[in-house]
């Protein structure tokens, strides 16, 4: 079984340890994974801003690289979502393409989506000594009923313990191009977010996506919380919950 | 109503900043949000009455021209007098007509948001008239000298304080603080007004086609006395409130009052099919119903036509992360939240609502707990995709667009920059790995945010290497 994995482009540009971690819980799983070197992004920000064109011309080019897997995982509810949830619609102009995009959508999974209900793991790799408490992001949420699939996960995870916060499916304020279009607003959610995150009073926030954890995170600096980390699942999963010094690791050797 | 749609941005900056309305809207959201949310508990098949209840109102519109005729028929049978307005202007001016033909001085009003799409009670008093909102909510907002914030808790910004204080100024009676003492005292003030007030107006929930009938749900028993207790009674409404028969209004009905206030069922629900007959004990000598347009069967007609389902019950906005954080004035028009961004647009011209199609998260909390299973996200993004083909955002958002699509579909270009602005950005974050300030559109990000550092370098160069290592 060949696994597309797509990277997506906010992880690609600023923390390639998501990656890299996806791959190594993918590979242990026992998975072929194939990583297309051409991928950029799946054409959300346009979709998303309504410049349909852009979109369509990116969705297109994710079809193409990913034609030849059976699967096609990524560590994002929000980009998964895209192609699941979006891709017909966006695509539905093109006849031609409609069986391609079919198959698409039917084979594309978030990543602890995939490992649940596809691969179906009995064990991860990683081991984290501490609390976490998870966010649920709307777009895994709510398109791909993302909710208990990360959370058996980290039940598995060796010496880590999750605290619940009141309300983890409401949103961060993020939304892509929101946040910097009404920032005043998107800041303000995300301070809700912040005061139900540190009332719940564990070591480290954990989230599947990575748009939202670059908003609570920001949001959480600025107000002076230096404590709480801010971990991808993936990461956490894997193990690999020093993304810097992950880096670093690789370029050295 | 005055469209200030456009001061969006700078109408929500004021409500964040209002500490009043801060604690009033974080108790509404409260209340409401957990009071729906214990009531659809009640239903065992919610779900499956979601679906049936979308069924039902797309039917109506899908056959609107057939069903309007019907009831019109069902409703002139039953004594009814039935007027069509295309515009605004003309429900104004039918309502000022009839109101002269029959002499009127004073009138009693239950709620009614096209009344407030068609600016009518100032219409009304510039002809001399003397109207009474008799809703709590819209009694306050009336004495405040407002507009509703919320289409079914107008006064929802406003807190006990603030109602206690214009209580004691406008009634010129000492200052209560119990509420149930203020709405006893709203009471006995509005009382003498419905008894001597020559019309009434009132809006409709829904058309009933099989019947002919008019209906509204409320809980008050104002709507009751403005339906009955004046001579003459006038109900405006729109052409989209169409359901074919009662039983499908028994099904809406089980939605509406779960989603809007989290009830089982409203303390009022009152049909009116034509005036008093002979031997009616109340109701009035004559009835007539404006059916109205005003933009409804252009958005018919258009990829956002899921929009007319609603059935006004607020819970997108009750939902809604950022309506929940600025309240419904900042929207600048009579629909607030989720389904006000797209009304509003729609009803008002795409071009005096740029901001409010794009002030969402497109998180979708609105959408799952819509009664009719209105995509509002969907309908949303339709509204940004028709503000691009007319030219309508500013110029560096599309060209900051059209580089992104043109550099991400050239790998090797996108590889390239990427690459640099890795390095670049894990120098400028330091050793705090944060970036305190951003340029140009990031600048409102870090206004209030810092941006996480990214690590140095991409996925893609780094996934190069570890390739060709595993390969070696």
């Amino acid at each position: 079984m060949k696994v597309g994995l797509f990277v997506t482009c906010l992880v690609d540009l600023m923390r390639p340890s998501i990656g890299f971690a996806s791959l190594k819980l993918l590979e242990s799983a026992g998975y072929e994974v194939i990583v297309p070197v051409e991928q950029t992004c799946c054409g959300q920000p346009g979709y998303n801003s309504g410049d349909r064109k852009a979109a369509q011309a990116l969705a297109k080019k994710v079809l193409a690289e990913f034609a030849r897997c059976d699967y096609i995982v990524v560590p994002s509810g929000s980009c998964g979502g895209m192609i699941r949830a979006h891709y017909p619609e966006l695509l539905a102009e093109f006849p031609e393409l409609k069986a391609q995009v079919e198959a698409i959508a039917r084979r594309t999974y978030e990543l602890t989506d995939f490992l649940v209900n596809v691969a179906r793991v009995d064990s991860v790799p990683g081991q984290f000594s501490g609390s976490v408490t998870y966010h649920d992001s709307c777009s895994g949420l709510r398109e791909l009923n993302i909710k208990a699939q990360p959370r058996a996960l980290l039940a598995k995870v060796a010496g880590l313990s999750v605290k619940e916060m009141q309300q983890p499916e409401q949103c961060c304020g993020f939304g892509g191009t929101f946040a910097v279009k009404y920032g005043e607003i998107s800041s303000r959610i995300a301070d809700l977010k912040c005061e139900d995150v540190q009332s719940a009073q564990a070591d480290a926030l954990v989230l599947g996506d990575l748009g939202c954890m670059l908003n609570i995170e920001g949001r959480l600096r600025r107000r002076g919380d230096k404590n709480i980390r801010v971990l991808h699942v993936a990461e956490v999963l894997a193990g690999m919950t020093d993304p810097v010094q992950d880096a670093d690791r690789r370029t050295a050797g | 109503m005055q469209v200030s749609s456009n001061q969006f941005k700078q109408a929500a900056s004021v409500k964040l900043a209002d500490p009043n309305v801060q604690k009033a809207l974080r108790n509404a959201k409260g209340k409401l949000v957990v009071a729906r949310s214990r009531s659809i508990l009640e239903l065992d098949n919610f779900e499956e009455i979601r679906d049936a209840a979308a069924r039902i109102r797309d039917f109506g519109l899908l056959h609107m021209d057939v069903l309007l005729e019907e009831w019109e028929k069902k409703a002139v049978a039953a004594g009814t007098i039935v007027h069509w307005a295309e515009t605004p202007q003309q429900v104004n001016d039918m309502v000022i007509e009839i109101a002269r033909k029959h002499e009127v001085r004073k009138i009693i009003k239950s709620k009614s948001m096209l009344g407030e799409e068609t600016n009518l009670n100032h219409a009304l008093e510039t002809a001399g008239l003397d109207v009474r909102e008799t809703d709590l909510g819209e009694y306050i907002i009336q004495q405040f000298g407002e507009t509703p914030s919320h289409i079914i808790a107008p006064a929802v910004h406003k807190s006990k304080d603030d109602i206690a204080d214009l209580f004691a100024l406008k009634h010129g009676r000492p200052r209560l603080d119990d509420i149930a003492a203020l709405t006893h005292e709203a009471r006995e003030i509005l009382r003498p007004h419905f008894l001597d007030a020559d019309m009434g107006i009132s809006g409709a929930n829904f058309l009933v086609a099989e019947t002919g009938s008019t209906m509204i749900v409320t809980n008050e028993g104002n709507g009751r006395m403005t339906t009955t207790m004046p001579r003459v009674h006038v109900a405006i409404t729109g052409v989209e409130k169409i359901v074919p028969t009662l039983e499908d209004i028994s099904l809406l009905l089980r939605l509406l009052t779960r989603s809007a206030t989290g009830q089982s069922i409203s303390n009022y629900l009152s049909f009116t099919t034509g005036p008093k007959r002979p031997g009616d004990k109340d109701g009035p000598g004559e009835f007539h119903v404006i059916i109205v347009d005003a933009g409804r069967t252009t958005v018919l007609a258009s990829e956002i036509r899921e929009a007319l389902r609603c059935i006004r019950c607020g819970a997108c906005m009750n939902h809604c992360p950022v309506y929940q954080n600025i309240g419904g004035h900042a929207y600048g028009w009579v629909y607030p939240g989720p389904i006000g961004s797209i009304l509003t647009p729609a009803y008002v011209g795409i071009e005096k609502a740029i901001d409010l199609p794009n002030a969402s998260t497109l998180c979708n909390q609105c959408g799952v707990v819509c009664p009719v299973k209105i995509p509002l996200p969907d309908l949303m993004r339709k509204l940004r995709e028709q503000q691009v083909q007319k030219n309508l955002r500013p110029w560096p958002e599309r060209l900051g667009l059209r580089l992104w699509a043109w550099t991400a579909t050239r790998p090797a270009v996108y590889g390239f920059l990427t690459g640099i602005a890795a390095r670049l950005g894990k120098w400028l974050g330091g050793r705090e790995r944060l970036l305190h300030r951003l340029p140009a559109a990031g600048s409102e990000w870090t206004a209030s945010r810092d941006f996480p550092a990214p690590s140095g370098k991409t996925f893609r160069e780094l996934y190069a290497k570890h390739r060709n290592k595993g390969t070696r």
